[in-house]
């Protein structure tokens, strides 16, 4: 049975408007009682983009499917781990994801894991963004990136959703490996700067 | 920490770090400095928005299989926090390190590779860069060299010097190929490193060049 896949202007406009649930909720409802509408719900919004998430990196389509799967049951199992504190529900899924990918695409410990390690560190040292600023902090980010040259943004793409290290993208865009750094560098001072001034 | 940290991985370090692409030997130098550092925590809490921001805009793959419903009960999932190790730094050994060598630098096995050199290496599934424990002895210094790749140096215990400052316990040095230095261990605590490297390193001298093989550095 293939599940309907909520596009992503249904997925801004649930977590927008005032009286309906956004996707933390329904985590909330997971972690609170078991709730399996909210997680059919959290399934359907993310699983297919975890999978396209998973091809990027290199995984085959019963790959993908099967990582998707188990991001979503992780996601299920650790729904009460969850507090708004640790960011969006996107943010908390997408950490999921990258650590099982490095889990079982690289086979290597998850030296930085995030969110549980990283963020229960990093939560005594300041003091976490509501959600409203992080809404804002997401947009100025897709702002920042939509706004990159295009040879940066392809650095950053690489990095992110191909999973390449810097020495496997210089090698495959033919470049040498400090214009490969530079670049990312660049990008991410412009990404700063335009988070910054938010404030 | 009681010291400051002072040195710093380069924001595409840490961008590389917070996207989960580094060959596993860096990652392990980068969530060490992380755990020392609240300053790259906070750069990576906003380097991990980029990977959001870009995982929102992917396209979607149709799901072949729905929710696996059938198979969940509201007992199976785990609920209240991981319990987290309150020692960061235990025996010198920063946390995300403890699994693979233990928490006590004293008790690390050193091997013997030079005059005043000894080193532990510690073996991963990702080959792409190595990884190793280097304790230096009180004002040795190391042959002047350069690296093909990157590498990335922590100080977990002492200090040393080289071209471009001084490097204490939690600095973290990220180099680049062409990169030449020549570091000095501390006079009096020597130092322990921790290195991430990729490619061989390539010393200057003749007679390092011909010590390299068997120093397997």
């Amino acid at each position: 049975m293939i599940p309907q896949i909520e596009n992503v202007r249904t997925i801004s406009r649930l977590r927008n408007t005032p009286g309906s649930l956004s996707m933390a909720d329904f985590l909330q409802r997971i972690a609170e009682r078991g709730d399996v509408e909210a997680f059919r719900k959290l399934f359907q919004s993310y699983a297919p983009r975890v999978k396209s998430y998973m091809m990027r990196q290199g995984a085959d389509a019963n790959t993908a499917e099967e990582l998707a799967q188990e991001t979503m049951m992780a996601v299920w199992r650790k729904a009460g781990l969850y507090s708004v504190e640790k960011g969006s529900a996107t943010t908390w899924i997408y950490t999921i994801a990258r650590n099982l990918r490095i889990d079982r695409l690289r086979r290597e410990l998850t030296w930085v894991a995030l969110p549980e390690g990283h963020d229960q560190v990093a939560s005594t040292d300041a003091l976490p963004d509501d959600l409203l600023t992080e809404q804002e902090r997401k947009l100025r980010v897709q702002t920042a990136l939509a706004g990159l040259p295009q040879d940066q943004l392809e650095v950053v793409s690489l990095s992110y959703i191909e999973g390449l290290s810097h020495s496997e993208i210089a090698e495959r865009l033919g470049l040498p490996l400090g214009t490969v750094k530079s670049r990312m560098r660049l990008a991410y001072q412009k990404i700063r700067d335009l988070v910054e001034d938010l404030k | 920490m009681t010291t400051k940290i002072t040195h710093h991985p380069h924001a595409e370090s840490l961008m590389s770090c917070s996207a989960g692409s580094m060959p596993e030997a860096f990652a392990a130098v980068m969530a060490s400095h992380i755990t020392m550092c609240p300053q790259c925590r906070k750069d990576l809490a906003l380097m991990e928005k980029i990977g959001v921001a870009m995982f929102e805009q992917l396209e979607q793959t149709s799901v072949l299989q729905d929710a696996p419903v059938m198979h969940m009960r509201a007992a199976e999932a785990d609920h209240g926090a991981i319990a987290v190790d309150a020692a960061v730094v235990q025996g010198g050994v920063p946390a995300p390190l403890q699994p693979v060598v233990g928490p006590d630098l004293t008790a690390i096995k050193w091997k013997r590779v030079g005059p005043g050199v000894a080193q532990h290496i510690i073996a991963l599934n990702d080959d792409r860069a190595n990884l190793r424990l280097v304790k230096v002895a009180p004002g040795q210094a190391l042959p002047e060299h350069s690296h093909n790749g990157s590498e990335l140096t922590l100080v977990l215990q002492g200090s040393y010097r080289d071209e471009t400052g001084e490097y204490r316990t939690g600095d973290l040095a990220d180099m680049m190929g062409d990169a030449t230095h020549s570091p000095v261990a501390d006079a009096v605590d020597g130092c322990i490193c921790l290195i991430a490297t990729e490619g061989k390193l390539k010393f200057k001298s003749l007679l390092a060049r011909f010590v390299q093989p068997f120093a397997g550095i």
